[in-house]
C-alpha cells in the first residue's frame, strides 16, 4: 500500500471537493458509479490518513468479512473443493488406494466404451430421467395451480403432499414394495379380482422390464410435493392485475394457463426441470431399495451410473475407473446446465 | 349467467375430486404403514375382508424392535448427528451468507463463484476421493466423517444469500450509522428477520441428514456407529418377512422428521419464496 503524506492528503481532498461538485451534475450512468467508488476511496484514504490508524479502514471492512465466511469456507474447501479437484485428476490414473498412483491417459475412458455394465447403467440413468423429469414436472405444476386456488383445506393438502418428500426412502420404500408385491400385495389382488388380470399376467413391479416403471412411478410421486411448493412460489409472484386484463380481454381458463401463467412461470420451470434433471442423474437409492437384491446388489435392468460408481470404488477398488464414470456423470449434468442457461438466456430476449 | 355458474361449480368439483385423488395417493400408504405395523405378519396381506386396525392390535412390534437390533443406538447415532450438522448448517451458511449479501469486500465474486460452480455438482461425482481423504485424515468409521461430509455445503450459503439479498440495505446503513459492528447486525438485525430462510434451511438439512443413506453407508462400518437408515435397511435384509416389524420400525424412523416439518411448515413456503429457489 501507497504511504500516505501530509501533501497527498491535500491533493486528495481537493480532487475530492472537485468531484463531489461534477458529481451533481452528471448524467451518465456509468459515469457516476466511477466516480461515486473514486469518492469513496478517496475518503478512505483521508480519514485513514487522519486517524492513523496502521491498518485502513478497507483493511479492517475485508478482514471482519473473511471472519464472517472463514467457519463455512474452510470447511468447504477441505472437504468439496479438494476432492473436486483431486476427483477430474483421479479419472486419468490407475488407483487402489494403497499402492503408488499410476498415469492411465484416457485408458479408463477407452474401456468404458466397451463395458455393457457401463453402457446399462448409463442407459438406465438416462431413460430414468426421460421418464421421470417431464411426469413429476406436469404433476407437480398441477397440483400447484390446484392449490393456489382458494379450496377449502388448502393447508392440510399442501402439508399432505409434502410427506412423501420429507419420509426416508428405506420406510417409504418397504411399503411400495408391500403394496405392489408380485402374489400377495394389495395393487396386484385387486389387479387379479378386480380388472381380472389372469394369474400368470399379474406385473413383477420390481424385476425385469417393468423395474424402470416402478422406479419412475415411486419417484413422481415421492418428490411432486417438493417441486409443487417451489411452482407454488413461482406462482405466487405472478401479479394479479394480469389475470385482470385476461379476464376483460374474455379470455377462460385455459388461455389464462396459455397466455399467462405459463410463461410467467417460465424461469421457474427451467429451475424445476434442471434440479430435476441433476436429481435424477445422481439416482442411487431408489433403484436400491426398490430393485436392490438381497446384498444390495443391481442387474442390468436396474443398474445406474452411481451404483456403479459405488461398486468399481467401494467394491473392487478400481478408483481411477469409478473416478472416469463419476466424469461421465458430471459431463451429463454440465450439458443440462448449459442447455437451461441457453434457454433462460433466449427467454430473457 | 346461469351457466357461468353452473360451470364454476362443476370445475369446483372437479377440483376437489382431483385434489381428494392425490391426496388420497399420498396418504393411503403411510396408514397402510401404521396399519400393518399393528398386525401380525399373516394379517398384514388378508385382503378379503381388508381392515385397517385389526380385532387385535399387535402392539407388541413397536416393543420387540428394540430388541431384534440396537435401534436406540441408531437413533441416538441419527439424532446427534442430524443436530449438530442441522446446528453447523444454519450458523456458517448464514454467517457467510451474510458477507456475500450485506458487505463489500476483496474478491468477494471469485469467493462467491467458488461456491455458486460446486452447486451443480453432484455429491456422488467427488465422494470416492472425499473418502480416501478423509480415511487418511482417519475420519473413517467416524460420525465426524458424516458431519464434515453434510454441514458445510454451497447450497445453504446461496439459498441464505439470496434471502439477505432481499432485504433493504438501509436497514444495515442505519445500525451502522448508529455504530453498531456488523457482528451485532448480523445478530440482531438479520437473525431475527430470516425466520422463513432459516425454517426452510432447517427443513432440508435436517430431512437430508436424517435421512441420508449413501454417506452413511460408505463412512460407517461398525454396528454402534450406524444410523436408523442403515440400521432399518439391514434389518429389512436380516428379517424380510417379518412385515409387522419393519413396518414399525419405519413408523420410529419417521415420526422426528415429520414433527420438524409440521413445526417449521407454515414459514415454508414464504422460504422458498424468498430465497430464490424458484429460479
Amino acid at each position: 500500500m501507497e504511504k500516505i503524506t501530509a501533501a497527498n492528503v491535500d491533493t486528495y481532498q481537493s480532487e475530492l471537493n472537485a468531484l463531489i461538485v461534477k458529481i451533481r451534475t452528471e448524467a451518465d450512468e456509468k459515469q457516476k458509479k466511477k466516480d461515486l467508488t473514486r469518492i469513496d476511496l478517496l475518503q478512505r484514504k483521508i480519514s485513514a490518513f487522519r486517524t492513523g490508524s496502521k491498518v485502513s479502514r478497507s483493511t479492517k471492512r475485508d478482514l471482519v468479512a473473511y471472519s464472517f465466511i472463514a467457519p463455512n469456507f474452510i470447511g468447504f474447501a477441505i472437504f468439496t473443493l479438494i476432492p473436486i479437484v483431486f476427483a477430474f485428476l483421479l479419472a486419468f490414473m490407475t488407483w487402489d488406494g494403497s499402492n503408488p498412483i499410476e498415469w492411465a491417459g484416457l485408458s479408463n475412458f477407452k474401456k468404458l466404451a466397451s463395458d455393457t455394465h457401463f453402457i446399462a447403467a448409463l442407459k438406465n440413468t438416462i431413460i430414468y430421467c426421460v421418464g421421470t423429469v417431464p411426469l413429476t414436472m406436469i404433476m407437480s405444476l398441477a397440483l400447484a395451480i390446484v392449490l393456489n386456488q382458494k379450496v377449502i383445506g388448502r393447508g392440510i393438502f399442501r402439508t399432505l403432499s409434502f410427506f412423501p418428500y420429507v419420509a426416508s426412502l428405506v420406510a417409504i420404500t418397504s411399503v411400495w414394495k408391500m403394496l405392489f408385491h408380485p402374489s400377495k400385495g394389495p395393487i396386484n389382488n385387486i389387479l387379479l379380482n378386480v380388472f381380472g388380470v389372469a394369474q400368470d399376467n399379474l406385473p413383477q413391479w420390481f424385476s425385469g422390464g417393468l423395474v424402470m416403471v416402478s422406479m419412475i412411478l415411486f419417484s413422481v410421486w415421492k418428490y411432486m410435493g417438493y417441486y409443487m411448493v417451489i411452482y407454488l412460489a413461482g406462482l405466487q409472484g405472478i401479479s394479479g392485475e394480469l389475470y385482470e386484463a385476461a379476464s376483460l380481454d374474455g379470455a377462460n381458463t385455459w388461455q389464462k394457463f396459455l397466455y399467462v401463467t405459463w410463461p410467467q412461470l417460465a424461469s421457474t420451470t427451467f429451475f424445476v426441470i434442471v434440479m430435476l434433471t441433476i436429481n435424477c442423474f445422481k439416482v442411487y437409492d431408489v433403484a436400491i431399495m426398490l430393485a436392490g437384491g438381497g446384498k444390495g446388489e443391481l442387474t442390468l435392468n436396474s443398474t445406474v451410473l452411481v451404483y456403479y460408481i459405488y461398486e468399481k470404488a467401494f467394491v473392487e477398488w478400481k478408483l481411477g475407473y469409478s473416478s472416469a464414470i463419476a466424469m461421465v456423470l458430471f459431463a451429463l449434468v454440465l450439458i443440462v446446465t448449459i442447455i437451461q442457461f441457453r434457454g433462460q438466456k433466449k427467454y430473457a430476449e | 349467467m346461469k351457466s357461468a355458474h353452473k360451470k364454476a361449480i362443476f370445475s369446483k368439483v372437479i377440483i376437489y375430486v382431483i385434489l381428494i385423488i392425490i391426496a388420497l395417493a399420498m396418504i393411503v400408504p403411510f396408514l397402510w404403514m401404521l396399519s400393518a405395523s399393528i398386525k401380525s405378519d399373516r394379517e398384514v396381506f388378508q385382503m378379503n375382508p381388508f381392515v385397517w386396525i385389526p380385532e387385535n392390535p399387535k402392539w407388541s412390534n413397536y416393543s420387540e424392535i428394540w430388541t431384534k437390533i440396537p435401534f436406540g443406538k441408531f437413533i441416538q447415532n441419527t439424532v446427534f448427528l442430524t443436530i449438530v450438522v442441522t446446528c453447523l448448517q444454519l450458523l456458517t451458511s448464514s454467517f457467510a451468507a451474510y458477507a456475500f449479501g450485506k458487505l463489500k469486500f476483496k474478491y468477494k465474486n471469485a469467493l462467491f463463484m467458488a461456491y455458486l460452480s460446486t452447486i451443480a455438482m453432484p455429491w456422488q461425482v467427488y465422494m470416492v476421493p472425499q473418502f480416501i481423504m478423509m480415511r487418511k485424515m482417519g475420519l473413517n468409521d467416524k460420525l465426524l466423517a458424516i458431519i464434515c461430509l453434510q454441514a458445510f455445503s454451497a447450497f445453504g450459503v446461496f439459498m441464505m444469500k439470496q434471502f439477505y439479498e432481499g432485504i433493504p440495505d438501509e436497514l444495515c446503513e442505519a445500525a451502522r450509522i448508529d455504530g453498531m459492528s456488523e457482528y451485532r447486525i448480523y445478530a440482531n438485525i438479520m437473525l431475527p428477520l430470516s425466520k422463513p430462510a432459516l425454517s426452510t434451511l432447517t427443513i432440508f438439512t435436517f430431512v437430508t441428514t436424517w435421512n441420508d443413506y449413501l454417506g452413511p453407508l460408505i463412512y460407517l462400518k461398525s454396528q454402534e456407529k450406524k444410523t436408523i437408515q442403515l440400521g432399518l435397511k439391514m434389518f429389512i435384509g436380516q428379517y424380510s418377512s417379518d412385515y409387522g416389524l419393519i413396518m414399525a420400525g419405519s413408523v420410529i424412523s419417521l415420526i422426528p422428521v415429520l414433527i420438524v416439518f409440521l413445526i417449521l411448515q407454515r414459514y415454508f413456503v414464504e422460504g422458498v419464496a424468498s430465497t430464490g429457489l424458484k429460479g
